[in-house]
């Protein structure tokens, strides 16, 4: 077995396990057809189940199997397998460490979507079919191709604090001695320090909202426009009564994706502070629990969580994307 | 512990380094490193007795996979210390260091895929290892033997769970150094302070004395994911001097909670010189900058003239600048962190731990190898810049480079040493490497109190 198992540094040794995973693959896909093809009137859940069959079979220990013993252990105490009831959850919600937690994932939830889609939208209708168009998309794209690890170093860089009277290294401090105020330690003023780490966040996002609330504003149909324009609109009520409504659909789907994203967030956070100075979210502390302080009951609770917060979130944007499609 | 998880010389590459070690959690990669680690020394002149690893048969093509902590540029002298092994079995040893080991060491033992032998900085991990994985295997007869040989009692204690006994120690480290620049210390007329209230008196002497970003001392915890840990062993070396080695014991095996008096006394003992403003932080800014000041420059003011004292390990003699002379009559130098009397020398240490997941003949006899005084002594010769000392006494100290590990390596085997290993690293990973570290920084960082501190550390105990 350990033969299939590790091929280590040999080439060989890896072509040919792949060889045999293709040869696996055939022989099985040729064994459903045949049995699929076998009886003269099949029922039609028999050959539904027939090609669905294994992709279900993966889904099952793939997706559900892992969630299910997730949900398990969040019910166990640390590693040690004695069933605990929801203690982990009760700590969850009572313990001041992961209260802070909690908040700070709502406030990321709420705020950084919102100010990223907000920008992107005004941001994109700003500079729809001005001169700089592509150059001004391009500015603000950016930031997308960069790694959140990336982002964060650089953004650390923006906050760094050296005390008043040596040189400053981090450009806001230098600002704040220019405009002659006192160095600020950024990443350790709560709650602050919360929204400054959501500034890379946003950063990186809004050209995300940017390029497909751009395209969605490009695909409303100028007789639309051009009716409001004959009727006197302008200016901001064009935005706000034409444009606003039309794209309104892809508004969401765009708030909903960040909002997902956001929720998953673990590297900005990690990255800048490791969750200290009440920053953490819960994506960076269940890690944190489950890999650093080995609990893994209190790890499974908080990944639950997580869940059960993103499950309408998913479902509100899927249903808006069928929508989407539809007008298209 | 930590000695070189963070051995980084320049902020560049402390960077990258950062850049790495969350880059490997991302791609959930491991960073492999391979390598002859040629040009670490000359271990590979190193003459060892070959008649030792006969016994485990022929051992010729076999492969050892080792997983640390230990990475650049560390790594290269360590890999030059197992040459004279392979040289003399024919066993290839296979090196992965990586920043995020204690971590992922965990994940790869319950996917059962362990590696063969993996270097342990904390004698925590090895219990949780032990106790809520069941994965360590005890220590060959031949190991043991080594140790009983070559260690003491203490150091083998550390390698032991309940009774029985698994990983043989590799490394020491001495942590109650203060680092000082010896010609500032000449042109002021300052003496190096003998006791404690000497080294309280010569703070308020800089402290009057000296004007703008300059203060006596400076200090730094940051540290990526570990950040705090650097200020865990400026509590454990007062708890030492305070309450004396008995209590540090009791504490440390959570005997006395986490919060009892005495401890607030060593924590109120530390923070007569990290609280006070005038006396910290030199050129890095208030009480606060310690948070976030990154600990493998907070030495560097000294360097600039901001600071007089940096309370760090012997290995942070490897954290210099390129270029800064390590010395008595250099740009830098350390002293001895002094007790309340001359008579006691309460020290601080900490080491790493070999420990062993599989139980093949070439493993046992890496494991043998790695537990000899052969190998420190090939450690010592690959390690031509310095910055490592043994507790191994079969360790010749005239193989060590420098004056410095010469002085570490006086300390650790002074009889008059009473030495403590480092608590954090003792106590569960839930308060060690966790809360414990949390809970300084936000000492630093907040206004919250002493007693608030501890206690919230004594809660998170499991």
């Amino acid at each position: 077995m350990d033969w299939l198992k590790y091929a280590g540094d040999d080439p060989v040794h890896k072509l040919l396990l792949m060889l045999i995973a293709i040869v696996l693959f055939v022989v099985l896909m040729a064994i459903i057809l045949f049995v699929v093809d076998r009886p003269r009137n099949p029922p039609r859940w028999f050959v539904g189940f027939g090609f669905t069959g294994i992709a279900l079979l993966l889904l099952l220990a793939g997706l559900v199997y892992p969630a299910l013993s997730t949900i398990w252990t969040s019910f166990l105490r640390r590693n040690s397998g004695d069933f605990v009831g929801l203690d982990n959850y009760v700590r969850a919600f009572t313990e001041p460490q992961f209260l802070i937690v909690l908040g700070n994932t709502a406030l990321w939830v709420l705020v950084a979507p919102l100010v990223a889609t907000f920008l992107g939208l005004v941001y994109a209708y700003l500079v729809d079919r001005s001169r700089f168009e592509k150059i001004a998309k391009g500015l603000v794209f950016l930031p997308m191709a960069i790694s959140m690890v990336g982002a964060s170093i650089i953004w650390k860089f923006v906050y760094e604090f050296k005390p008043q009277g040596v040189e400053q290294t981090g450009v806001l401090n230098q600002f704040m001695v220019w405009l002659g105020g006192e160095p600020q330690q950024w990443l350790l003023s709560r709650p602050l320090n919360t929204f400054l780490i959501m500034v890379v966040f946003v950063w990186i996002q809004t050209g995300f909202a940017m390029t497909l609330l751009s395209a969605s504003i490009k695909a409303i149909p100028t007789d639309i426009t051009e009716a409001a324009r004959l009727d006197g609109v302008s200016g901001f009520g064009m935005f706000w009564r034409i444009t606003i409504p039309s794209i309104r659909p892809a508004l969401i789907v765009v708030l909903t994706t960040i909002a997902m994203t956001t929720l998953k967030t673990f590297d900005i956070v990690r990255t800048m502070t490791a969750g200290q100075f009440d920053t953490s979210i819960v994506a960076l502390e269940f890690y944190d629990q489950g890999f650093r302080q080995n609990d893994a009951g209190m790890a499974a609770a908080l990944a639950v969580l997580l869940f059960v917060i993103v499950v309408p979130v998913v479902v509100y944007n899927v249903r808006q994307q069928r929508k989407v499609e539809e007008i298209r | 512990m930590r000695i070189q998880k963070f051995g980084s010389r320049r902020r560049g590459i402390a960077l990258a380094a950062g850049i790495a070690s969350t880059a490997l959690v991302l791609g959930a990669c491991a960073d492999t490193d391979e390598g002859s680690g040629g040009d670490g020394g000359d271990a590979e002149a190193f003459e060892i007795d070959c008649a030792a690893y006969e016994e485990f048969g022929d051992l010729e093509g076999t492969t050892v996979t080792v997983y640390t902590t230990i990475v650049e540029p560390e790594a290269e002298t360590q890999q030059a210390s197992y040459e004279p092994f392979e040289e003399c079995t024919g066993v290839t040893v296979e090196y992965e260091g990586s920043r995020e080991m204690e971590a992922q060491l965990p994940v790869r033992v319950q996917a059962g895929n362990p590696p063969d032998i993996a270097i342990l900085p904390q004698p925590g991990l090895l219990s949780t290892l032990v106790n809520e994985y069941d994965a360590v295997l005890p220590a060959p007869e031949q190991v043991e033997a080594n140790v009983d040989e070559f260690w003491s009692e203490d150091w083998k204690e550390y390698g032991t769970v309940d009774g029985t006994f698994y990983a043989a120690p590799l490394g020491s480290n001495v942590k109650s150094f203060v680092w000082y620049s010896p010609s500032m210390f000449a042109d002021a007329g300052y003496e190096i302070p003998e006791t404690w209230d000497d080294l309280i008196t010569l703070t308020e002497t800089i402290a009057e004395g000296n004007e703008g970003a300059t203060r006596p001392w400076c200090a730094g915890v940051e540290s990526g994911d570990a950040t705090g840990w650097p200020a865990t062993d400026w509590i454990e070396d007062m708890v030492l001097r305070s309450a004396g080695p008995e209590v540090y014991d009791q504490w440390v095996s959570h005997d006395i909670p986490f919060d009892d008096p005495q401890i607030v006394e060593a924590f109120d003992m530390a923070g007569e010189i990290l609280k006070n403003p005038d006396h910290v932080n030199g050129g890095l800014g208030g009480v606060d900058s310690i948070a976030t000041a990154s600990w493998t420059d907070a030495g560097y003011p000294i360097l600039e003239g901001n600071c007089w004292m940096h309370r760090a390990a012997n290995f942070y003699a490897t954290q210099w600048p390129e270029g800064t002379e390590v010395g008595p009559e250099g740009d830098v130098y350390a002293f001895y962190l002094p007790a309340e009397t001359t008579d006691e020398k309460p020290t601080l240490v900490a080491g790493e731990f070999i420990g062993a997941f599989t139980d093949r003949p070439e493993v046992e006899a890496f494991q043998t190898y790695l537990s000899s005084s052969d190998w420190a002594n090939a450690k010592a010769a690959a390690t031509p810049a310095g910055g490592w000392v043994s507790a191994n006494n079969g360790m010749d100290p005239e193989n060590l480079a420098t004056d410095f590990d010469k002085l570490s390596a006086e300390i650790l085997a002074d009889e008059a040493t009473v030495a403590r290993f480092d608590g954090s690293d003792l106590m569960p990973s839930a308060v060690g490497t966790d809360s414990f570290w949390s809970g300084m920084t936000e000492w630093f960082a907040s206004d919250r109190s002493t007693e608030q501190v501890t206690s919230d550390i004594e809660k998170s105990w499991p």
